[in-house]
């Protein structure tokens, strides 16, 4: 039999990319398209180059929306991964309490980004909420609405409440495809329960941290909702993170030939980190 | 035990009828290129109808990687695949008619040993009645009729093996192979499927292909063997004429178990030397050989303690280690530069560091040329009697 | 290094046993000699395994004590019982080189840095690894994997003893021999107590001084692979050590003779005697290297025909057929027989013994 060209093979194809085109390809050309003009109403436009561009690299509150956005990014990664590796360590292997606590972990990520947001924005509050009202009677002075510090730290722990689950699931099921006989082999060598860590556990999770760091950063990196609903960005603009910087610029001010130049650049970065996180994580891995 | 050939050969006849493949398999200088590295270079194969087929070879040879292209698993990377004439290099594996079993025991968990074994054939959408009866028949063959209702988690390992093997041969696939399927198996289990196996598998008119890395295992399965080395061919033939002919080295080295004694000697003034053993006249065999260096194989059941008929190649050297399973004894002695193997029916003790001498069977010496090519092989009148 | 003995063991992994059939492995009195060389083989879920964890401690008996020189440490911990393992695929920590993967058990227990060194380059120049210490142990192949594994127990000189889990499994059949080697090797340097659980013969059979045979839970044989193999006291032994296994056939006692059908079996009248006392199943085992082939009639000498002949590369493999037994026979390379051929056989001396039910008359 020769090798049959068969062109039906497109078709089938043809589904996905008429769905990758109009989901991808076509919304982001059209941003670039954008991104090179100014636009004043439908009829008007003219061609500026890289105008927008310039003038993005040069916005000062720009910069401080993208340093307060690297600082939550890298600072949600700190607290989740970390305690995501202990909460799956602790967590038991068999019996009835591994379906409860699974359970009980998956339940913040079913809860829509919004309602996380209001959520805790009823929760922290220094009059009516249960977290606001218990700080305050310990004698701290604490009040998200007004001060930076506060509303910071409760962004954090809004996300770290919301995605640490994540982490942990994604490490617990790493620990369970350990096989027995490296528990056994270290406990016979005499190995401490960090050395079983450092040694056998940790590096049997980089596959699966590799996941968790990824998505973790990446979707730190987007966050909008929940912030915008707690604290609208401010007090000032202390919580004005890239997206919501993004989305004033391009619905609130319709700048849309200068938010869709930001658009890209937004987009560059992320990509440009995450491979800078995916390089380090598998070169330490190879050794 | 009980002798299942009758009742094996029926339903074999019965399958006959029916299925008349006539599948042959060329493989053309076939490559398979992963990741720059090579796990198959080069490699031309014909096997051909309803021939049984061994591929021995270690660990990462491309013993899987070869079953995986000649399943249609994965396409080679140059060459071709034929079927006969017709090229089937791109044809998918599923238009292939393939039947495979693995390693590791493949079945499906929720169904029971008769659903498991009707599987393939009701995704052929055989006839009802058909179905029945070739599970039947099967499941009477690989003896597991009365298994027909549990499932594979209730079996042993070698009952689950059997089932998976039965879904493999109820399909009369014209290709069946298998990946060391027994490997996975108690010493004593393979052993006796072994020898089943090679009843029921050799007399069918498929192509088999089964892939091992025991010696022994190619042995009791006879047929041919493809000697597979670091990704290329490096023998075919029927199996005893391959283990008694071995074309290099390296095929030695491979189709030995215990493995065969190589040491360095020479051919000169019409002796044959070992080492730095004295010589003893050039045996009938290696008459032909020219004066030089050779690299010089036995066997080790062909050095003994006693020197029977005097003309043996004496072998001096200090023990190093005896091995005693109670029907055999495998001494190591060590002239100094070569560790030798010498296996002893019986019991035979010596003390570690005792200096003793062990003979060899100058008959039956392999001579290989110092680049590792088969310059003489013993004649034991074993040629004639091949593939027995 | 210890005498490890165990006192009216067993073990079930139900929680309440009940029936005998619970227990995976069944009460037991067994010891280990201090520095021997002990095999323990039988088919999976024999409770072989069972037996090795419950000597290391990673299981603790459900009855019964284990006592290391007398001590009882039944419900010690591994480390603290001062026993290595090695398991069947290759444990190894990836991140370490091999020198750190051998120096690790030392390392836990903060013994001297000087100490680890020497100890290290000697485990690793007896395994020939001494070329590897600086590499990153994962790269390695499965049998160097397998050399630290057990370098990893060998390191430590006060280990009571060093248990093999078939530690050869993902060995190739020519690494097999270099490794087993090995093991003879390190067992005669460095005296400890070793103990090897396998389901392969050959394996347990070259390592072992002594060999204990279990099926079903139970031991039904410590010997040397001499004694199983020309004296099983089981058929299950007769059956599982050798390859292939002792032929075992119904027999019949007449008068004083035994007979296989109509041939008279060459065993000495006393065994006849003794046999005829006992009741059960009458069988007959005879291995299948013990049997000659003799060129003619001889006193003996039992008539047979050749049903088939395997080539095995080193000998040949005969099925014959005496009456309505058949029986495997060996033969030495060059036999030149053909089905259909007539033999006869002669067993050697003392080679053909009896069994009620089982069980060897002695």
């Amino acid at each position: 039999m020769e090798r049959t060209r068969n062109e039906r093979a497109w078709l089938l194809v043809l589904p996905v990319m008429i769905v990758v085109a109009f989901s991808a390809i076509i919304p982001l050309m059209t941003v670039v398209n954008y991104s090179v003009q100014d636009i004043l109403d439908p009829y008007t436009r003219f061609f500026v180059g890289t105008e927008w561009f310039r003038d993005i690299l040069r916005d000062d509150s720009l910069h401080a929306a993208l340093g307060r956005q690297l600082v939550f990014s890298f600072t949600v990664l700190l607290i989740q991964i970390p305690l995501g590796i202990a909460i799956a360590l602790c967590m038991p292997t068999r019996g009835i309490w591994v379906a409860i606590t699974l359970v009980a972990l998956a339940l913040p990520l079913l809860v829509p980004w919004n309602v996380v947001g209001t959520i805790w924005q009823l929760f922290a509050r220094q009059d009516i909420g249960l977290l606001g009202v218990t700080i305050n009677a310990m004698g701290i002075d604490y009040n998200y609405t007004g001060s930076r510090m506060g509303a910071w730290l409760t962004v954090v722990a809004m996300d770290v409440w919301h995605w640490t689950s994540l982490v942990v699931l994604l490490c617990y099921s790493g620990l369970r495809a350990i096989p027995d006989a490296y528990y056994q082999a270290a406990r016979i060598d005499g190995a401490s329960r960090w050395a079983v860590f450092r040694h056998v556990q940790l590096p049997r999770l980089t596959g699966v941290l590799t996941i968790a760091v990824l998505l973790r950063f990446m979707d730190s990196f987007m966050i909008y909702a929940e912030p915008f609903v707690l604290t609208g960005g401010g007090p000032g603009s202390s919580t004005t993170f890239l997206s919501q910087y993004l989305a004033t610029m391009a619905i609130g001010q319709f700048d849309v030939g200068r938010a869709a130049a930001f658009s890209l650049i937004y987009f560059l970065i992320i990509l440009a980190l995450s491979w800078v996180f995916y390089t380090i994580i598998t070169r330490s891995q190879k050794g | 035990m009980a002798d299942p050939a009758p009742a094996m050969r029926r339903v074999h006849n019965d399958f006959q009828k029916k299925n008349g493949s006539t599948m042959s398999l060329e493989l053309k200088n076939i490559s398979k290129v992963v990741g720059g590295e090579n796990h198959i270079h080069d490699l031309s194969l014909r096997l051909e109808p309803g021939s049984f087929n061994v591929l021995l070879g270690r660990t990462l040879a491309g013993k899987t990687t070869l079953l995986r292209l000649m399943a249609g698993l994965e396409r080679p990377t140059g060459g071709q695949l034929l079927d006969r004439d017709r090229d089937i290099t791109g044809v998918s594996v599923r238009k292939r008619n393939v039947a495979m079993v693995y390693q590791q025991f493949i079945n499906y968990p929720a169904m029971t040993v008769y659903q498991n074994i009707a599987s393939p054939l009701k995704l052929a959408g055989v006839p009802r009645k058909e179905v029945d009866r070739r599970v039947r028949a099967t499941a009477e063959m690989m003896r597991m009729s009365h298994l027909l209702d549990r499932r594979p988690g209730e079996l042993s390992g070698g009952q689950q093996q059997r089932t998976a093997m039965a879904r493999a041969l109820v399909r009369e696939a014209d290709l069946l192979l298998l990946d060391e399927p027994l490997v996975n198996l108690d010493y004593k289990l393979r052993e006796g499927l072994r020898e089943e196996l090679r009843d029921i598998l050799r007399d069918r008119d498929c192509i088999v292909v089964y892939a091992t890395t025991e010696p022994q295992e190619a042995l009791v399965l006879g047929g041919s063997v493809a000697v597979l080395h670091e990704g290329g061919l490096i023998q075919h033939g029927p199996t005893h004429a391959v283990y008694r002919n071995p074309r290099n080295i390296e095929v030695a080295r491979i189709f030995n178990d215990p493995p065969m004694n190589l040491a360095e000697g020479r051919v000169i003034d019409g002796e044959v030397r070992i080492g730095e053993h004295r010589g003893i006249p050039v045996p009938s065999h290696l008459s032909e050989l020219a004066p030089g260096k050779y690299i010089f194989g036995l066997r080790p059941h062909h050095l003994s303690p006693a020197n029977d008929s005097g003309d043996r190649l004496p072998i001096d050297g200090h023990c190093e280690l005896t091995e005693i399973t109670g029907s055999l004894s495998f001494t190591h002695v060590n002239d100094g530069e070569t560790s030798w193997v010498a296996q002893i029916p019986g019991v035979f003790s010596a003390d570690v560091g005792e200096r003793l001498k062990v003979y060899a069977d100058p008959s039956q010496l392999f001579a290989f040329s110092s680049t590792g090519g088969l310059a003489c092989a013993p004649r034991n009148g074993d040629t004639a009697r091949g593939a027995g | 290094m210890a005498r490890i003995e165990f006192s009216s063991l067993a073990h079930s992994y139900a929680d309440a046993p009940a029936a005998d059939q619970d227990y995976a492995l069944k009460r037991l009195d067994h010891c280990w000699d201090d520095g021997g060389a002990y095999a323990l083989l039988g088919p999976s879920g024999c409770g072989k395994t069972t037996l090795l964890n419950i000597t290391s401690g990673l299981l603790a008996p459900s009855e019964g004590r284990v006592l290391f020189d007398g001590r009882d440490v039944t419900r010690l911990q591994p480390q603290e019982r001062n026993i290595a393992q090695v398991f069947q695929f290759p444990v190894i920590y990836d991140t370490m080189t091999v020198y750190e993967n051998l120096a690790f058990p030392l390392r836990n227990r903060k013994a001297p840095a000087e100490h680890i060194r020497k100890r290290v380059q000697a485990v690793a120049e007896m395994l020939e690894l001494s070329q590897l210490l600086p590499r990153r142990a994962r790269h390695l192949g499965a049998h160097e994997k397998q050399l630290i594994s057990m370098g990893r127990g060998l390191v430590r000189e006060d280990v009571s003893a060093v248990l093999f889990d078939e530690p050869l499994t993902v060995i190739d059949p020519h690494m097999k021999w270099v490794l087993r080697r090995k093991l003879r090797e390190i067992h005669a340097e460095f005296g400890h107590t070793l103990i090897y659980v396998t389901h392969d013969q050959t394996e347990a059979l070259t390592f072992a001084d002594q060999v204990v045979v279990m099926d079903d839970g139970r031991v039904l044989q410590t010997g040397s692979p001499q004694d199983l193999f020309e004296r099983p006291k089981h058929t299950f032994v007769g059956y599982f050590i050798g390859s292939p296994g002792m032929n075992v056939l119904p027999c019949r006692i007449d008068g004083e003779r035994a007979l296989l059908g109509d041939a008279v079996l060459p065993v000495p009248a006393v065994l006849v005697h003794r046999a005829a006392q006992r009741s059960g199943a009458l069988e007959l085992g005879i291995r299948p290297e013990l049997i000659d082939i003799t060129p003619g009639t001889g006193p003996g000498s039992l008539p047979a025909s050749l049903e088939r002949v395997d080539d095995m590369g080193n000998y040949q493999l005969l099925q014959v057929r005496i009456g309505d037994h058949r029986l495997a026979v060996t033969a030495p390379e060059q036999f030149a027989g053909r089905p259909g051929d007539p033999l006869h056989l002669q067993f050697q001396e003392a080679a053909a013994l009896l069994y009620r039910d089982g069980q060897l008359v002695e």
